[in-house]
């Protein structure tokens, strides 16, 4: 059994103008130590997936179905007292986008972390102060640096200190939204290397979410493709990186570009992303899609199986889509 | 291997003639003081953002400036256009001395030599149309007297971005349209006085991946088709790899390397430039590996390091390095690089 099991998980905001379906049946699952990146564009729900995972929705949002299955036990059942006092930030814990930039500027750091594991967790503040300090030694940043107000400490230093923040309660899920976004290269690679390490010696289970496809190809297991609330692809990095088959998910993969590869003209995909309060009938992607055929207007394809080692695709043309053949080729 | 300055170096190779010469640029923020260190007569402090930079660029090339955020890309690329006051050196546009205009004459030059902002949300105005955005560098020029006669500008700006028909667009507003339609736009807007220089500033960094290659294609297409010129300001290697023909590499204040792309690229010289491709994720799962990242961070422009102001965090450097400022010299055709030790 998988630590954690999303099945079917809907969430809307209601708005003036209708509902926004951000999470539209959306499953997926993560084994014990494993990461799972969640990529797609701008507005397509994943952020909004992360917050309904956690229960921390705004008053506009609501749950609309679906499960979240941890450790076996579905916490969307559990009344809002228990989840706040035994799943959120102690089993599930989150970084959220933009985080380091919400640090207090007129707190100390370490302050900050232990004020975190104080709000959480019922121990003394020596105890908490030993914490933080091996929360700060943990994540690469020496202990001596506690005492440091946030704009002594560099965009990749506060970064990791958010990290630590969500390890305050050693959880055994992180989910971290956009985590390096606002980084340059040379800080990013420092501030996903020690994710990755803490994530290897904890035995944390991580959902990474990032619209960039390399970060996600240097630091996940699995991949899943968001579409417009929708997962239209899923699987092992390999597979979906070497054989991505939905059009949108190859769209993706073959359009990001790569230093390491030989210079050709950048791609792009053409046309819109779609509008989440009127989403298009049948396949979201149809408007966009080369493949496009009748039933894609009308129905709404399932995300299934295809070919080995559960790489899943929701499209109707599947069988079009021969291995290899790249259908965005001008 | 000679010494050979970057200028004189890159007018004897190469295709096109030079259009843009920039020398030994160098811009500074002072500090402002307390009053403490006004009375204790402390000397004036600066962030040296831009330290005496060197180069040109070609009729109709791409020409890319890469490096960490805060190395002073920006300010170089406004400085060159004067939207920000040099502290020292000289810029050159074909045989115009940029740095010794008047307000009015660089008023009228801006017609030849524009910028793409890096944010297109910020930068344009949601309650003005497509029309009215497009006008509006028009109006300043006094190019043209009521937004009727700008009307042909407008819809040849709009063909060149591909946004065809252009009555389709006119009357729309930012929100109506998708973000790469709106970074065109913004590339729209800089081409509606037809400039043949263009500083495109971060042009796609806010944008998703997917809508990315339309700007960078156009971009590449201007610059083929109709010879626009390109100063591309990037923090992002992997896409300047793909579009432009030359690349310079920045570390505080200074270019440390310059040169064709695909010689940069597969063959970097300097430390720096090594660690910054390394850094680099690639998208395949199969090639995983961190790169090897500098140690230490960043050190301010308000204090460079002596020497090369890369030494304390320099995997190779030696015991000159930290007292001798290295040259830009060339190490083959056209490709260059200021280290002690690149060139062995
Ligand atoms: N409180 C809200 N009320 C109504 N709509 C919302 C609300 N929050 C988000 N949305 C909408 O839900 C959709 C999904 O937003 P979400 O923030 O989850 O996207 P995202 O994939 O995280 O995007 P990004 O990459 O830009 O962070 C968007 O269309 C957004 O405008
Ligand atoms: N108006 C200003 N006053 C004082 N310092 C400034 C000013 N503008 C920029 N700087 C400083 O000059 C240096 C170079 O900044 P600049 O914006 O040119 O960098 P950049 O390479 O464009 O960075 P990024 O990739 O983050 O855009 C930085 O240290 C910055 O803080
Ligand atoms: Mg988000
Ligand atoms: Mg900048």
């Amino acid at each position: 059994m998988a630590l954690l099991e999303v099945r079917d998980l809907k969430m809307y905001y209601k708005t003036l103008r209708g509902h926004v379906k951000a999470v539209d049946s959306v499953s997926f699952d993560i084994e014990r130590g494993k990461a799972l990146g969640i990529a797609g564009e701008s507005g397509c729900g994943k952020t909004s997936m992360a917050v309904t995972v956690l229960r921390l929705l705004p008053s506009n949002g609501k749950i609309h179905g679906g499960s979240v299955k941890l450790d076996g036990v579905d916490i969307v059942k559990l009344d809002d007292e228990e989840f706040r006092k035994s799943i959120r930030w102690k089993k599930i814990s989150m970084v959220f986008q933009g985080a380091m930039n919400a640090l207090n500027p007129v707190h100390r750091v370490g302050d900050q972390i232990v004020e975190a594991i104080l709000a959480h967790e019922d121990v003394s503040h020596q105890e908490a102060v030993t914490r933080a300090e091996e929360l700060l030694d943990m994540v690469g940043i020496n202990p001596k640096r506690y005492k440091e107000y946030p704009h002594e400490f560099s965009g990749g230093m506060k970064q990791r200190v958010v990290i630590a923040m969500a390890l305050a309660c050693n959880p055994d899920v992180i989910i971290a939204d956009e985590p390096t976004t606002a980084l340059d290269v040379m800080v990013q690679s420092q501030v996903l290397k020690a994710m990755e390490d803490l994530r290897k010696r904890l035995d944390l289970s991580m959902i990474l979410i990032t619209h960039d496809l390399s970060v996600i190809a240097q630091t996940c297991d699995n991949i899943a493709i968001m579409y417009a609330g929708k997962i239209v692809e899923y699987g092992n990095v390999i597979d979906v990186f070497d054989h991505p088959t939905h059009p949108y998910g190859m769209g993706l993969v073959k359009s990001f570009p790569n230093i390491k590869a030989e210079r050709t003209r950048v791609r792009s995909l053409p046309g819109f992303p779609p509008n989440l309060l009127a989403p298009p009938k049948g396949c979201r992607f149809h408007p966009r899609c080369p493949l496009a055929g009748d039933i894609c207007m009308e129905e709404e394809p399932e995300l299934i199986e295809i070919g080995s080692n559960s790489h899943k695709v929701a499209c109707h043309k599947v069988d079009m889509l021969e291995r290899g053949v790249d259908i965005w080729e001008q | 291997m000679g010494a050979v300055s970057a200028t004189e170096q890159e007018r004897s190779v190469g295709h096109g003639e030079v259009i843009l010469d920039v020398e030994n640029l160098v811009k500074y923020f002072p500090l402002r003081r307390g009053i403490g260190q006004s009375l204790r007569r402390e000397p004036e402090r600066a962030v040296k953002a831009v330290d005496g930079v060197s180069f040109n660029v070609k009729k109709g090339e791409l020409f890319g400036v890469v490096g960490e955020s805060g190395c002073g890309k920006t300010t170089m690329g406004r400085t060159i256009l004067r939207l920000l006051e040099p502290t020292a050196g000289r810029v050159t546009f074909e045989d115009i001395e940029v740095t010794a205009l008047s307000v009015e004459q660089l008023k009228q030059l801006r017609t030849r030599m524009q910028i793409i902002f890096q944010d297109p949300y910020e930068s344009m105005n949601p309650r003005l149309d497509v029309h009215r955005i497009i006008a509006e560098p028009l109006r300043i020029q006094g190019m043209v007297s009521n937004s009727k006669d700008a009307i042909p500008y407008i819809e040849k700006a709009l063909e060149d971005v591909e946004m065809t028909p252009p009555e389709e667009y006119l009357y729309r507003y930012p929100h109506e349209l998708s973000g790469g339609q709106r970074q065109r736009i913004a590339v729209a807007r800089a081409l509606v006085l037809n400039p043949e220089f263009i500083v495109a500033d971060e042009p796609v960094s806010m944008l998703d991946v997917s809508i990315r290659g339309e700007i960078l294609n156009l971009m590449l297409n201007l610059s083929r088709e109709r010879g626009v010129t390109f100063l591309y300001i990037t923090h992002d290697l992997a896409t300047a790899r793909h579009i432009c023909d030359r690349i310079a590499v920045m570390y505080l204040g200074k270019m440390v390397e310059k040169g064709p792309t695909d010689s940069l690229v597969k063959h970097p010289l300097h430390p720096y430039t090594r660690a910054l491709i390394g850094a680099v994720f690639v998208p395949d799962p199969k090639r995983k590996g961190f790169g090897k990242v500098l140690k230490g961070e960043v050190p301010s422009p308000v204090d460079p390091p002596s020497g090369c102001r890369l030494h304390p965090r320099c995997p190779i450097a030696q015991d000159i390095c930290k007292e001798v400022e290295p040259e830009l010299v060339s190490a083959d055709d056209n490709h260059m690089v200021a280290c002690h030790f690149a060139l062995g």
